[in-house]
């Protein structure tokens, strides 16, 4: 029988896309490389391909300075059309904030994002309730668990119409909604106006995940909290099994492929 | 020619602008305006050609507005 293989475990990598006004590029890339197993590099907005890579990041800021709406001229960038296929083909790829808008704009999540109901720019640390712990940005969390993670946007108003909102309720792709500390998705804390407390949504597929609060703010006691770092650890390790699943399967049926050879040449003619 | 373009919040969605300006009205003097709906216009111009406006069209969908939350119309006028 083969030795138990010692090949060396890779580390989970991360791409961090910056575009011209990206200001949260910088955290999500130390904040990404404070886990054990987890490396990440950046990409400039002008790149056209995402190599090596297990997850894409797009940060938040301001692209384009947000103008005309925010991530309507970012979608546009070259490397959004590198991100569109890296998603086709199952790569997960978080939003976060501007991210998230991005996202929306170009239609690789549903809904939109308007002005904030009381017209104000919002910062502050918000609860999350998180709804579906079955996707890979979530499996770190207890279903209903109450987080707390940060804000700072003043387009975060989601919207969708209503047959969008019964699909998206019925699919599970509401992941996150504004509550208060006990969990409740209560009028008062909601942030922004968003429809239905909503605050973060993924595809259908699930590969695609898009929130306004800013997790990679909040994975150290020393900035605060560590609210956000179960987003980080459930993709390390949801991809890092996978990789190990898949190490696994190749071995054995390495073995199987011997295994069946000698049963070939041992069978009498 | 010139293509001028208007763009607002569709019917029914929340115009927290439209809605401030509305409430602010009433302390001018202005009494019972409602409807208060805050938007964009955008001017640009294009070469002259039948293919203009469906070239305008385009680019809202595709660009100047988001179809999901805002509506849109357009003139053209020539030079």
């Amino acid at each position: 029988m083969a030795a138990f293989s010692q090949t060396e475990v890779k580390p989970v990598r991360f791409g961090v896309v910056v575009f011209p006004g990206s200001n949260c590029d910088a955290d999500s890339y130390d904040a990404v490389r404070s886990f054990t197993g987890a490396d990440a590099r950046y990409f400039w907005h002008k790149d056209t391909g995402l190599t090596g890579l297990d997850c894409v990041i797009l940060p938040g800021g301001f692209s384009y300075g947000d103008y005309l709406r925010c991530g309507a001229i970012a979608r546009f960038s070259p490397i959004m059309a590198a991100v569109k296929n890296f998603a086709d083909e199952g790569g997960l790829v978080i939003g976060i904030c501007n991210g998230f808008q991005i996202l929306l704009e170009a239609g690789m999540l549903p809904g939109a994002m308007h002005q904030n109901e009381g017209l104000k720019f919002v910062c502050k640390l918000v609860n999350l309730r998180v709804e579906n712990n079955e996707t890979p940005f979530t499996t770190g969390y207890e279903r209903g668990q109450v987080i707390k993670i940060p804000i700072a946007h003043r387009e975060g108003n989601y919207f969708i119409d209503e047959a969008g909102l019964a699909e998206i309720e019925a699919n599970g792709q509401v992941i996150v909604r504004y509550c208060d500390e006990s969990g409740e998705t209560t009028a008062e804390a909601n942030p922004n106006g968003s429809l239905g407390n909503i605050a973060g949504v993924c595809n259908k597929e699930r590969n695609v995940f898009g929130l306004m609060p800013h997790p990679e703010r909040v994975c150290d006691e020393i900035v605060g909290g560590t609210g956000g770092r179960g987003v980080f650890e459930s993709i390390i390790s949801g991809v890092a099994a996978e990789a190990a699943g898949a190490s696994i399967a190749a071995e054995a049926a390495g073995e199987m492929k011997d295994i069946l050879g000698n049963i070939g040449n041992e069978r009498p003619r | 020619m010139k293509a001028k373009v208007y763009i607002t919040p569709k019917a029914g969605i929340l115009d927290p602008q439209g809605l401030t300006i509305e409430r602010s009205l009433p302390a001018l003097g202005f009494e019972g305006v409602t409807n208060v709906r805050v938007g964009k216009y955008i001017e640009l111009d294009l070469p002259d050609g039948d293919a203009a406006g469906e070239a305008v069209d385009k680019m809202c969908h595709k660009l100047l507005a988001n179809p999901i939350i805002e509506d849109f119309e357009f003139e053209l006028v020539p030079e």
